[in-house]
């Protein structure tokens, strides 16, 4: 039976997301070698890592605290719903306080920020590329990593830990309030289990994390934004596709540094 | 896709040469190969005797600070005001003081009519003042080569015969190499020493403006008449 070119395409697909996903590596670690080049012209450049901080620092902080304060809370019905009759409840603090500060807080307000901040980075990028402003800026001789990447890598990997230990904060008072208010477990008890096993190494641990992560979600926005092409339809790609790779890629990376750091680091 | 296939052209130092053709032949990417936003597959690109193409990334930002370029929509940065837009070239590649280059802003805007619009966002300018707040930036560095990429396309006739003289008193006073790419063979007649047929990848024909509407070829006749009949094909 002869087979039809879409039977063939089929065949050849698995291949071409291969090919196509080791170009992107490849592209992704030249953008990133031109950020380090960059890095000492870029830093000068205070003005607009101040204005990409707040963008991304102070504009995610309502969706971060909102995310994390349910978090917190979820986390703290699901514990003692686990908990009933095995575990005492001293241990609820311990368990939240835990799962926040290495998992949850850096994970979940990457996720967060990554859809936001990601979206956004690559939406706007993305927009001045196909309506020229890219080229302008290398006509006029001026580097678009120098004067648009770096300032948003280096604003978003310094604000990721400051979002994520608000992130921890708040997931904490989060289940705190859903222990004492409905669960029936003091503040003393809960605050209580919170110190028990308490190690800074855990905090460090999850901002650790969070520079990594916040890393990502710039350079997965400014990439699939300065390789937009073909209008409006073209932006809407790069931005989906910015905001699955920085999804995917934290969660790689993730397991990749949990298992460093408490494995090897922390071990 | 192949787009250029061998084009042959060479422009004189003050000269002012216009490149017409059909959409999709490739004028803008041939601008485009001029400034170093694209290198050829084949071949090279002479700009002062030096190749575009060769130059390492450092001396290409050099020789771009020489040229500059007028986008076909302007190209101007939403997130700045228009006199940022202006004063982006002088704050990035020269020591200038801030009211020197505040005072070269305005003195760039008001050569394009468009003094006193400094805090202006270019989202609330009209195409034709789009354009000309463009063309204040790309000759911020007072530069020796002008690249325009359609430059009254989208433009009512008095703004277009407003941008086709401001072009050619740019290039009579201050003996500015002018490449002009377009569709409008009136903005062409009026900015042109030479016109450049750009078709099927070459160059077809080059003569001054007169030569050109005398012309008997019949693709040029047919384009610079406007015609649907003849040897060019719709696309």
């Amino acid at each position: 039976m002869n087979e039809t070119g879409v039977e063939r395409l089929a065949q050849r697909a698995p291949l071409r997301y291969l090919l196509n996903g080791l170009r992107d590596t490849g592209e992704v670690v030249i953008l990133l070698g031109e950020v380090f080049r960059e890095l000492p012209f870029g830093l000068r450049k205070v003005p607009l890592v101040v204005q990409q901080m707040v963008a991304i620092g102070l504009g995610s902080m309502p969706l971060t605290v909102v995310v994390a304060l349910f978090t917190g809370a979820v986390a703290a019905v699901q514990a003692s719903y686990q908990f009933r009759d095995y575990v005492p409840m001293i241990y609820l603090g311990t368990v939240i306080g835990k799962s926040v500060v290495i998992e949850l807080g850096p994970v979940l307000t990457a996720l967060v920020v990554g859809g936001r901040v990601g979206a956004s980075i690559a939406a706007e990028l993305g927009t001045m590329r196909v309506t020229e402003q890219v080229d302008a800026m290398e006509a006029m001789g001026i580097s678009p990593a120098r004067y648009l990447v770096v300032p948003r890598v280096v604003a978003a990997t310094l604000m990721l830990p400051v979002l994520t230990i608000f992130a921890d904060v708040v997931a904490i008072f989060g289940g705190y309030l859903v222990a004492v208010l409905t669960l029936d477990v003091s503040g003393h008890t809960f605050t209580s289990g919170l110190r028990l096993y308490f190690h800074l190494r855990d905090v460090f641990s999850g901002l650790i994390k969070s520079v990594f992560f916040g890393a990502i979600i710039s350079m997965m926005g400014c990439y699939y934004g300065l390789r937009s092409e073909g209008g409006a339809v073209g932006v809407g790609v790069a931005t989906t596709h910015a905001v699955v790779a920085s999804c995917l890629l934290i969660l790689i990376v993730d397991f990749l540094l949990a298992s460093f750091l408490f494995r090897v680091l922390f071990a | 896709m192949q787009v250029l296939r061998g084009v042959d052209l060479a422009v004189a130092p003050g000269e002012s040469v216009v490149i017409i053709g059909r959409s999709g032949t490739g004028k803008s990417v041939l601008l485009k190969h001029v400034i170093g936003l694209m290198v050829p597959d084949a071949g090279a690109v002479s700009v002062d005797g030096v190749d575009v193409g060769a130059l390492e990334e450092k001396d290409l930002l050099t020789l771009r600070k020489r040229m500059g370029m007028l986008f076909q929509g302007g190209a101007l940065f939403d997130s700045l005001t228009v006199g940022e837009n202006v004063g982006l070239p002088l704050r990035e590649h020269t020591d200038m003081a801030e009211p020197q280059i505040e005072l070269l802003v305005h003195e760039k805007l008001h050569l394009v009519g468009l003094e006193g619009s400094e805090e202006s966002r270019p989202s609330s300018l009209s195409g034709g003042m789009k354009k000309r707040a463009a063309l204040a930036r790309a000759l911020a560095l007072n530069p020796k080569i002008m690249l325009y990429d359609e430059p009254t396309t989208g433009l009512d006739p008095i703004t277009a015969d407003l941008i086709n003289r401001l072009i050619r008193r740019l290039q009579e006073r201050l003996g500015i190499t002018s490449i002009a790419v377009t569709h409008d063979m009136r903005s062409a007649y009026h900015i042109a020493d030479r016109i450049a047929m750009l078709h099927e990848g070459r160059i077809h024909a080059i003569g001054s403006p007169a030569e050109i509407q005398s012309t008997t070829d019949p693709a040029v006749r047919q384009f610079i008449e406007g015609s649907a009949e003849g040897p060019l094909l719709p696309t």
